[in-house]
């Protein structure tokens, strides 16, 4: 199916390889790929938040890699660290980067559970992505607590 | 079988493996880091630096650390070929996620490096 829409659009654009086979039949088939026009159960909702906030913990290992190496280096390093940390910014930033890494966490842990087919129902879906959410606002509130 | 030259494995299941694998040893890893900040209110220098030039605790490091690179490529190669491709961007589609994977790699490069000086050097 997907093949099928590719190509057309390939077709459209004229970046068509020698080989490729247009299937202009296809073309005429309503397919709405419009994502502002759709209605994201909790679900998809929980789904999108588990990938936003692991492409923003890729950039946050660095700020992570960075606190880490300088307070391992040298006591003043670390008094370093600790003078940031007093900083509302820098709070702020470590705060995010918590948030992301327990929600992806939890998140990551719900998605293990149904690979081994926990909660796969329709129900059991909402219920998991319900619980996902439940347990992140708890963990966010309990980090805004830790480093506060 | 479809394989993809960009995808870690060239294989999707073995990508599949790598990155449930590595999420069971990062969660773990995560789950022990806030233990010890948990467990210890008034961290100070001395103790902190004492946790890592612990040998276990060090090889933990090390193997979250690999396993953080493996998942954050499958993660990222995942978001890149599901948004970045020809029909979200039109003929430059391709040329756009070859440069973004390419920014990715070399990210995780200078992670891995960066995270063995720290790890092995503490």
């Amino acid at each position: 199916m997907a093949d099928a829409v590719t190509l057309s659009v390939d077709c459209a654009h004229k970046y068509i390889p020698y080989a490729t086979v247009c299937y202009h039949v296809k073309d005429t088939r309503p397919v709405n790929l419009d994502l502002t026009t759709f209605k994201f159960p909790l679900p998809a909702i929980t789904s999108i938040l588990h990938r936003i906030s692991g492409v923003a913990l890729f950039f946050g290992i660095g700020v992570v890699l960075y606190l880490l190496q300088l307070s391992l280096e040298s006591e003043a390093g670390f008094e370093q660290v600790t003078e940031l940390f007093r900083a509302t910014p820098a709070k702020l930033v470590v705060w995010l980067i918590l948030t992301g890494l327990l929600y992806h966490l939890i998140a990551g842990i719900k998605h293990l559970l149904m690979d081994w087919g926990l909660g796969e129902s329709r129900e059991g879906a909402l219920r998991g992505a319900q619980v996902t959410l439940i347990l992140s606002l708890a963990a966010t509130v309990l980090s805004w607590g830790m480093i506060w | 079988m479809v394989t993809n030259a960009t995808s870690f494995s060239r294989s999707g299941l073995s990508d599949w493996i790598i990155q449930r694998f590595s999420a069971v040893i990062l969660a773990a890893y995560t789950l022990f880091i806030l233990a010890v900040l948990g467990a210890t209110p008034e961290l100070d220098y001395e103790s902190w630096r004492a946790v890592f030039s612990n040998n276990p605790v060090r090889l933990f490091s090390i193997i979250s650390l690999f396993a953080l690179c493996g998942h954050t490529w499958v993660g990222m190669w995942t978001v890149g070929t599901d948004y970045l491709t020809g029909r979200q961007l039109g003929g430059n589609g391709t040329f756009i996620r070859l440069i973004y994977q390419s920014f990715c790699v070399l990210l995780i490069a200078v992670y891995l490096l960066w995270g063995i000086q720290i790890f092995w050097g503490s």
